[in-house]
């Protein structure tokens, strides 16, 4: 295919970032989902393949540290057929395979694409590490946060690449919000604080619909990218 | 061969000459089946190779190499040349375990063994372990040229010094084709000044190892690798080549009996992984 | 040829996939034969006269322009470990990507276009050090330095080992890296006229025997 135009367009299969495919329609969207352990990326991502996969065609790329045990929950619980779901090993090193070496992290998408034909979303989750790691462009197309309050209610006034400027910030596990003594008020005015305009969702995931916010910002933004307003 | 002198490690060193004092010998045996069964039209002993018949078993013709003098030495250029014709079934063992000594020259000493196995013969080449004297230098090859629809297995041990005495120089290259394409390249070299020859990249302290090798006309069918003992007592594994019709298991054990039990299970696997070898 | 070619090519950083890959480092320490820096230093020093050497001829007859898909089935017969022969594929598969975009190339499109899964790195590493301009003898560097740097570099991280003594390993290392990749290159050479069987087919046993055992493990930092 892309021996057609070897002068023309050098780069298409190489560059991961180009938004279409080589027959010229839009390839899938694809989401990056970071934030720290036990934060619930897996959770918040399963659910998502719960709520979404019946009206688009999914995929999720996992990035676990030293097992496949997120790739493995998600099969286990079913969430996709096992076929839509890979994972990506990171050699100890998580935020290199989602940033600084997105190789591996590509080979899957693009396996995924070529085993499954044209897929809708691409569901990338990085392996939970520190509130500095962000997705590259080369890898997503936008990317969610996903912090919790159980974890300190002081989490989004410290800030960090990924609170600050993600394309969504997830708080998660707001129910938990009174065993641990988390000010819900004082979590959502350091977010609006550190993020401006952009959006961020609390979410609950122990009750039904509680992924909503993030389902219908993925929703919107899947309508974005077939518009062509991004990527 | 030329290939062989080429790959001393990472070096370009010449293919050795002979020394005036080496034993120059090539030893032929030639099996053909002359519609019946398999039958030794050419038996040729040289030098330290003594070629014997055995009592058949089954169909199998069956030889055996006896060692007739002290051998390979240094300076000694000995050839093994082996060729089951089309539809034969022949067996090659050695007597006893063939030991590299220094002799009375430091100079290389070369094994050859070629084997060449015609369209639906089998071949059996289990000779008794090489043993890597000190001082001894040896540059051994094989060249495996197998037909399309033959089948081979072959065993190869190797045990780097006797008793609590280091390792001569052992490199030895094995080139296995079938229908003449490579199925196998491989080339090792153990024993100073081979560099990290013993380190944990190549075989961890252990002092023998070797290779089992099945070549079949139909795919061998292995669901998975076969994996066997442990870092410490030696290890093996036994898993497919590129080539889908070829099994290998590598080994490596501290003696060399605990590597013939390793290989031996190898083997039982490949037994039953295909049809019995022995047939 | 420019040199900062070569530098860009055989830097780690280069963004290749090798991070997640500790070239059979995880295995030899999970099997207790590497725990301190002289264990570092033998296990590079082996991989490097073995493997390394193998990688280091193949790259360089890439680097030469002989037909990589050739050097692709030699390097099949050059691994006989399956859990290897995928590694080096999937090496393959993400240098390739790294390739192309770095230094577009015809002849990297033509190995991508008819090995879609991946080449074997080695191989493709040549071609990319072709396609950057670069010499055969400096594919071989890049592949023979390939072959140490990757275990040093985990072995940092598997047994916290002072970052400063396992760089100091590299350098002591330097000079057999480059009489690896001076042999290789010799012998890349020869390969027009006489065939890929000229090429180094050094073998490790360990690094197969290892390898398909690491590949088995359920939990593990690296992928080989």
């Amino acid at each position: 295919m892309h021996l057609d135009h070897p002068v023309t367009l050098p780069h298409r299969h190489t560059h991961s970032a180009d938004a279409r495919r080589p027959d010229g329609s839009r390839r899938a969207l694809r989401i990056g989902f970071g934030g720290p352990v036990g934060s619930g990326k897996t959770a918040t991502v399963a659910a998502l393949c719960r709520t979404l996969r019946d009206r688009l065609s999914l995929a999720v790329v996992t990035n676990d540290i030293y097992t496949q045990e997120d790739a493995a929950f998600l099969r286990r619980e079913a969430v996709l057929p096992p076929e839509r779901i890979t994972a990506v090993e990171t050699g100890a090193c998580p935020h290199t395979a989602i940033r600084d070496d997105i190789s591996a992290n590509l080979e899957a998408v693009e396996q995924l694409e070529q085993d499954l034909g044209p897929l809708d979303l691409i569901l990338i989750e990085s392996g939970g590490d520190n509130l500095t790691a962000t997705f590259s462009r080369g890898l997503v197309d936008t990317q969610v946060f996903v912090i919790d309050v159980a974890s300190g209610d002081d989490i989004p006034r410290k800030g960090g690449p990924g609170i600050t400027t993600a394309d969504l910030l997830v708080v998660n596990k707001t129910d938990l919000a009174p065993y641990v003594g988390a000010d819900l008020d004082t979590m959502r005015a350091d977010t609006r604080r550190q993020r401006g305009d952009l959006p961020y969702a609390f979410t609950s995931l122990t009750t039904a619909d509680g992924i909503r916010p993030v389902t219908d910002w993925v929703t919107e933004r899947l309508a974005a990218w077939h518009a062509g307003v991004t990527g | 061969m030329t290939a062989a002198a080429a790959q001393t490690p990472a070096g370009d060193l010449p293919k050795p000459r002979p020394h005036p004092a080496g034993v120059r010998a090539t030893a032929r045996l030639r099996a053909t089946h002359n519609g019946r069964a398999t039958t030794l039209p050419l038996l040729h002993s040289d030098g330290p190779f003594h070629l014997r018949r055995l009592r058949p078993r089954g169909e199998r013709a069956r030889v055996c190499v006896l060692g007739a003098m002290s051998a390979p030495l240094g300076g000694d250029r000995l050839a093994l040349d082996i060729t089951a014709e089309a539809h034969t079934r022949l067996e090659v063992t050695t007597s006893a375990a063939t030991i590299a000594l220094r002799g009375s020259t430091t100079d290389p000493a070369t094994y050859d063994v070629r084997l060449t196995v015609g369209e639906h013969a089998s071949l059996n080449w289990l000779p008794q372990p090489l043993i890597s004297a000190r001082g001894s230098t040896l540059h051994q090859t094989y060249e495996v040229d197998l037909a399309k629809t033959s089948r081979l297995l072959l065993r190869e041990e190797q045990l780097l010094g006797r008793t609590a005495e280091p390792s001569g120089h052992l490199s030895t290259r094995l080139t296995v084709r079938r229908d003449g394409r490579p199925v196998l390249d491989q080339h090792t070299v153990y024993g100073a000044p081979a560099p990290a020859w013993d380190g944990p990249a190549v075989l961890g302290g252990h002092r023998a190892t070797g290779q089992l090798l099945l070549v079949a006309p139909e795919p061998v069918p292995l669901p998975e690798p076969v994996l066997l003992g442990e870092p410490e007592r030696g290890h093996c594994v036994l898993a497919p080549l590129a080539e889908g019709t070829a099994l290998l298991a590598t080994a490596v054990a501290p003696t060399p009996t605990r590597l013939r039990d390793l290989l031996d299970t190898a083997l039982a696997h490949v037994s039953d992984a295909a049809t019995s070898p022995s047939r | 040829m420019s040199r900062t070619a070569l530098l860009l090519l055989a830097d780690g950083r280069f963004p290749a996939g090798g991070h997640a890959h500790s070239g059979g480092m995880e295995a030899a320490v999970a099997s207790g034969s590497v725990h301190d820096t002289a264990g570092l230093e033998a296990f590079c020093r082996g991989r490097l006269h073995t493997a390394g050497l193998t990688a280091a001829g193949l790259a360089a007859a890439a680097a030469t322009g002989h037909d990589p898909l050739a050097l692709d089935e030699a390097a099949d017969t050059r691994t006989p470990a399956p859990a290897l022969r995928r590694v080096a594929r999937r090496l393959g598969r993400q240098l390739m990507r790294a390739a192309r975009a770095t230094w577009p190339s015809t002849e990297l499109d033509h190995l991508a276009h008819h090995r879609p899964q991946g080449a074997h790195q080695p191989v493709v590493l040549g071609v990319t050090a072709r396609a950057a301009g670069l010499t055969p003898l400096d594919a071989a560097h890049a592949a023979a330095y390939d072959s140490v740097g990757g275990p040093a570099t985990a072995a940092v991280r598997l047994l916290s080992l002072d970052p400063f003594e396992a760089t100091a390993v590299l350098a002591r290392l330097a000079e057999e890296c480059d009489t690896v990749a001076g042999a290789a290159a010799r012998a890349a050479e020869r390969v027009a006229v006489e065939g890929v069987t000229v090429l180094p087919a050094a073998s490790a046993p360990l690094l197969d025997i290892t390898g398909e055992q690491h590949a088995a493990r359920p939990v593990r930092l690296f992928a080989s």
